[in-house]
């Protein structure tokens, strides 16, 4: 392992940054805020295409280029950066991952071109709670003839409300432990007996609540084993929790580089407020965290790549507790050392915060991950 | 196929791999193979007993061929190796658990510095008794009223015509009491500051020198306070410009930085090589379910495994940009920093996870190992003062990184 970039990776990564800064600022969240869009804006998704970002992690022999999971986490940080709402980590990430790890032949020669030229695009829906407890599932499936019937009802699903098709974890069987008997579904957003609850949250990107009644799933939709699910789930999440720390890294690093660009224009008393050792001190300790926050990451992203199995797991957690404690450090330090322009509506500042909580929430708050670190190391 | 194997035996690194770890099968003895009791760490210099007979064989074999100094140059008596060599013989090592042959302030911190300011003679003179641990240096920078604020050092030296003359006082000098030499900040201008110190080295032994050891709250040593009156050195040993030592003064402070950050403060003791997570197991106890069963603890060792994995892969990271040629300047402040909070709460969580057990202070009742990550935890308080404060550290990050302005 090296954490040094190959060329393309670099170039990628500056190709995606100027997109990223230049076509979708934090000014177009705030313009689709106006327009109550929950974050949907249809020609992003054209223009990722067009960029080939939803291609990155797809290997070549079926349309794309392959980067691999760093280069996808290039782009991931990027749209952290400025907070871009994109389908980019539940499509290109989340679902890719599930059809490429679980899928069938048919399953991939059928999406994973869709994906890529961002005709579909997905929403892994997992949670049934405000919290995240994957294999807490009460969503479930039920064999009829040759076809299955699923009920249930899954919470707070990032893009549910614009994805065309679900990533649906359901249970296929009751046994004595909750990680057995779980199945991974594809199911059309649009299906019979779907109902979407549209869910207008604080960072302004929407989610949904989903209700599944009596729908009717084919054998062909199931992705990966039936009732063998809990360990092809654990890997696309891993790799959900990989990505998003990586975007959750573009949104610290430019939370803090706001602050830093505001300790060195304010004044008080006559001086700059970022010449006062006390405001000095905190900024040198964010970007301390900041940097081993930067590891972790580039280490998770590139163990998927290059690393073995088993280590997935570990730097998955690893980097998404970092990511989780950094962010909610620099987040409200940031809106702290803004002072009273940081408390409004009018400053960006206020939109990292907002954001960030969404971001650590999804897929395992800081504790959930150092319980699961502790678990994964036998203490 | 045979033009593959040829041309594999011709990748020199992978010679050298085979070579050296050949080498070391053969001449690093086997009770160097295990770990290394406190006793038996090899300092080096005129005082070293070599306790265990095996370490002297050992040094000698490591210093003829250079590589108690593998990157330093041939000519010299270093093992001139690159720095991918240098890398395979720091992994052959690794691979057999060979102690390190030698531990040495010469090494980490002067001998890069002379070789850096010192002349051809002073060279010659001194660095191949580093590598071969001949001479035991010790560090004179600190003074009672020059801590933090380095530059504001007192300890004069003034220029006899023939020979300088010293008068003054160091303090949290290392092992002073058992050094042979010292490299020593002087001022020889007393109209400025920071352009009036020089860099100079001389003898312990030299008359007008006393070391006395400082008590710490740890009960132990390791620092002097340091005397100087009248001490007389000759000309040829003030290193670079008269009144150009603090850019020496600052270069060396960044291999002290470094060092202490590459092997972090993890060697300063305490319960063997048990994490505090592994002592707990023991300590306080599993649940039905193998997990420790005060969550709260549980909760704060993960933490504590997680930041310490995040610092050892920032290293990493830290090295393979800098081999890449890329600007990672003053990572060396942000690693010390990290590896005093690191080090310091490993042993509030060994102290939290003994309990009482980990109150005594000698005697019976208490366990060995206990009884020495008290004293541990006790010295690893210093580890945020030496070696600049960790609030020196964050100056030095939100004005040379950061870029912020100081104070009107």
């Amino acid at each position: 392992m090296n954490f040094v970039l190959s060329e393309d990776q670099k170039m990628l990564r500056e190709t995606a940054t100027s997109f990223f800064n230049e076509e979708l600022p934090v000014s177009k969240l705030r313009q689709l805020r106006k327009l109550n869009s929950n974050g949907y804006d249809k020609s992003i998704r054209e223009r990722l295409a067009e960029l080939g970002f939803f291609g990155v992690i797809i290997p070549d022999e079926s349309d794309g280029d392959h980067f691999g999971m760093v280069g996808l986490g290039q782009i991931l940080e990027a749209q952290g950066r400025t907070l871009a709402p994109t389908p980019i980590l539940q499509t290109a990430l989340n679902a890719v991952s599930a059809i490429q790890l679980g899928g069938t032949i048919e399953q991939k020669l059928k999406w994973l071109p869709k994906i890529a030229s961002g005709e579909t695009t997905f929403a892994l829906a997992v949670d049934e709670s405000g919290h995240h407890v994957p294999f807490t599932v009460n969503t479930r499936i039920v064999r009829e003839d040759k076809t299955y019937i699923l009920t249930g009802k899954k919470h707070y699903v990032p893009d549910g409300h614009q994805a065309e098709m679900l990533l649906v974890v359901a249970r296929s069987s009751r046994t004595q432990s909750a990680q057995r008997g779980l199945t991974l579904l594809l199911v059309p957003s649009d299906a019979e007996g779907v109902t979407i609850e549209p869910l207008s949250t604080v960072d302004s990107h929407g989610a949904a609540h989903i209700v599944f009644k009596d729908v009717k799933v084919s054998l062909d939709e199931i992705v990966g084993e039936l009732d063998q699910g809990s360990d092809l789930i654990m890997q696309v999440l891993d790799r959900a929790r990989i990505g998003l720390s990586a975007e959750m890294l573009g949104s610290m690093q430019a939370a803090f580089d706001m602050t830093l660009e505001y300790l060195n224009t304010r004044k008080q008393f006559g001086q700059l407020i970022g010449s006062f050792q006390s405001l000095q001190h905190r900024a040198a300790k964010m970007f301390t965290e900041i940097e081993l926050t930067r590891s972790c990451i580039a280490m998770a992203l590139s163990c998927v790549d290059t690393g073995k199995k088993g280590d997935i797991a570990q730097y998955a957690s690893l980097a998404k507790a970092r990511a989780c404690e950094t962010l909610n450090l620099v987040s409200n330090e940031a809106v702290q050392l803004h002072g009273g322009i940081g408390m409004t509506d009018e400053h960006d500042v206020g939109f990292y915060l907002k954001r960030a909580r969404v971001q650590e929430a999804l897929y395992g708050g800081a504790s959930f991950h150092r319980d699961r670190f502790a678990t994964l190391n036998e203490f | 196929m045979e033009a593959k194997l040829a041309k594999i035996e011709k990748d020199p690194l992978e010679e050298f791999q085979k070579e050296t770890r050949q080498w070391l099968e053969d001449n690093c003895p086997d009770s160097m193979r295990t770990p290394v009791p406190e006793d038996e760490v090899i300092w080096g210099g005129r005082n070293e007993k070599f306790k265990n007979p095996d370490s002297k064989v050992w040094l000698e074999r490591m210093a003829e061929r250079g590589w108690t100094a593998p990157t330093w140059p041939k000519e010299l008596g270093g093992g001139g190796l690159s720095k991918d060599e240098a890398k395979v013989l720091e992994r052959e090592l690794k691979r057999i658990n060979a102690r390190p042959a030698l531990l040495s302030f010469g090494l980490w911190m002067f001998g890069p510095a002379l070789l850096e300011f010192g002349n051809d003679a002073q060279k010659k003179r001194f660095i191949p008794d580093i590598i071969h641990g001949r001479t035991r240096w010790c560090q004179g920078y600190s003074e009672p009223g020059a801590g933090s604020d380095l530059a504001g050092l007192q300890t004069r030296c003034e220029d006899k015509g023939d020979h300088y003359l010293i008068n003054g006082q160091k303090i949290w000098t290392s092992y002073a009491d058992q050094a042979d030499w010292i490299f020593c900040l002087v001022r020889t201008d007393t109209s400025k500051k920071h352009e009036g110190i020089s860099f100079i080295l001389f003898d312990m032994q030299s008359e007008g020198v006393e070391a006395r050891p400082i008590k710490l709250i740890s009960g132990f040593s390791p620092f002097c306070e340091t005397f100087f009156s009248n001490v007389k050195v000759p000309k040829n040993q003030l290193v670079g410009k008269v009144n150009g030592g603090w850019t020496i003064a600052k270069r060396l402070l960044q291999f002290e930085r470094s060092s202490i950050s590459s092997v972090g403060f993890e060697g300063s003791g305490g319960s063997g090589r048990l994490g505090p997570e592994e002592l707990a197991k023991s300590y306080v106890g599993l649940d039905n379910e193998g997990k420790i069963s005060d969550r709260d603890l549980r909760g704060r060792l993960s933490d504590f495994r997680m930041y310490s994995k995040a610092l050892q892969l920032t290293i990493k990271r830290g090295r393979d940009l800098a081999e890449d040629g890329q600007e990672v300047g003053h990572t060396a402040s942000i690693l010390k920093y990290c590896s005093a909070k690191l080090n310091q709460d490993r042993h509030e969580l060994l102290m939290e996870v003994l309990g009482m057990g980990g109150l005594g202070w000698e005697g019976k009742g208490f366990d060995e190992p206990a009884l020495k990550t008290t004293r541990s935890w006790l010295r690893s308080k210093g580890n945020s003062i030496e070696g600049g404060t960790s609030e020196i550290n964050l100056n030095v990050i939100s004005k040379r990184v950061l870029g912020l302005r100081d104070h009107k």
